[in-house]
């Protein structure tokens, strides 16, 4: 089964069909331990609409806090939170820094559940914190294909 | 293991697929030629080649699979052309979430498919 994606410069939206029950997906979204599992990460309290539940997540041998500020839960259909994207650098505090907005959307369909998951608020996030993601990335084959790209081209 | 090193390991195996879609004559001169000249039909694109409509067709679905290239329809004609996002610093930021979510997806997708929850 295949994920549709669609990117602007704010958002992020991906759609699929999950062969399952929407009451299963929904479960899998929202008990906080069963969340934890799939994403790969520890989460010991659950998700509650307007607190902050925080989760610890090891990568690359390096611990690292992600938060989730839940926004809405609408039992089987809505489930929304905040947090701050790609904030893997643990010696870094996001904490002041705008958040985007996750959004999961449940509808069921012939073949089981169909999940939209939405991340969007990108354009408020600070360039340097775009910069830093394509740093991580230079020398990598971004730069070697614009090379290409640019040779081609001239 | 140093922060720097992993993250390199981990750009290399991202970079792994694209490279082996890019190591081949033929595809190389289709992203080639689509950088230079802009979008194209297959009729466009096997022009001028030695290898056939079929062929480049085949060539044509792998540099899609690795995000290089995509296809729309103008009318009964489909049309090639260089996937901009996979090449553009502009958006490597949004790239990088879009394919973490992917994963998150897939998990997700492993989770509710195979695991019985009651």
């Amino acid at each position: 089964m295949t994920t549709t994606t669609k990117t602007s410069a704010d958002r992020i939206e991906k759609t699929t069909v999950l062969r399952a029950p929407q009451a299963r997906v929904w479960r899998a979204l929202t008990d906080h331990s069963q969340f934890a599992t799939w994403f790969g990460l520890q989460l010991d309290e659950p998700f509650t609409v307007g607190r902050t539940v925080t989760g610890q997540k090891t990568m690359r041998g390096q611990m690292f806090t992600i938060d989730f500020a839940v926004e809405k839960i609408d039992p089987e259909e809505y489930f929304a939170y905040r947090w701050h994207p790609y904030a893997i650098d643990p010696k870094v505090d996001y904490s002041s820094e705008p958040m985007t907005l996750v959004e999961f959307r449940l509808k069921s369909v012939p073949d089981g559940t169909e999940l939209t998951v939405t991340e969007s608020g990108f354009d408020r996030i600070p360039q340097h914190r775009r910069d830093e993601a394509y740093r991580m990335n230079d020398g990598g084959w971004v730069s070697q294909v614009e090379k290409l790209s640019r040779y081609v081209s001239s | 293991m140093s922060r720097a090193s992993a993250v390199q390991r981990t750009e290399v195996r991202d970079a792994a697929p694209l490279f082996a879609a890019l190591g081949d004559e033929t595809r190389l001169q289709l992203v080639m030629r689509l950088a230079a000249g802009g979008p194209g039909s297959i009729t466009h694109l096997s022009a001028r080649s030695k290898v056939s409509r079929q062929a480049i067709t085949k060539h044509l679905v792998v540099l899609s699979d690795a995000g290089l290239v995509r296809s729309s329809w103008r009318g009964r004609e489909r049309v090639w052309d260089l996937a901009p996002e996979r090449l553009s610093e502009a958006n490597e930021y949004l790239n990088r979430i879009s394919r973490m979510w992917d994963q998150a997806i897939d998990r997700l997708r492993a989770f509710v498919e195979t695991e019985d929850d009651k």
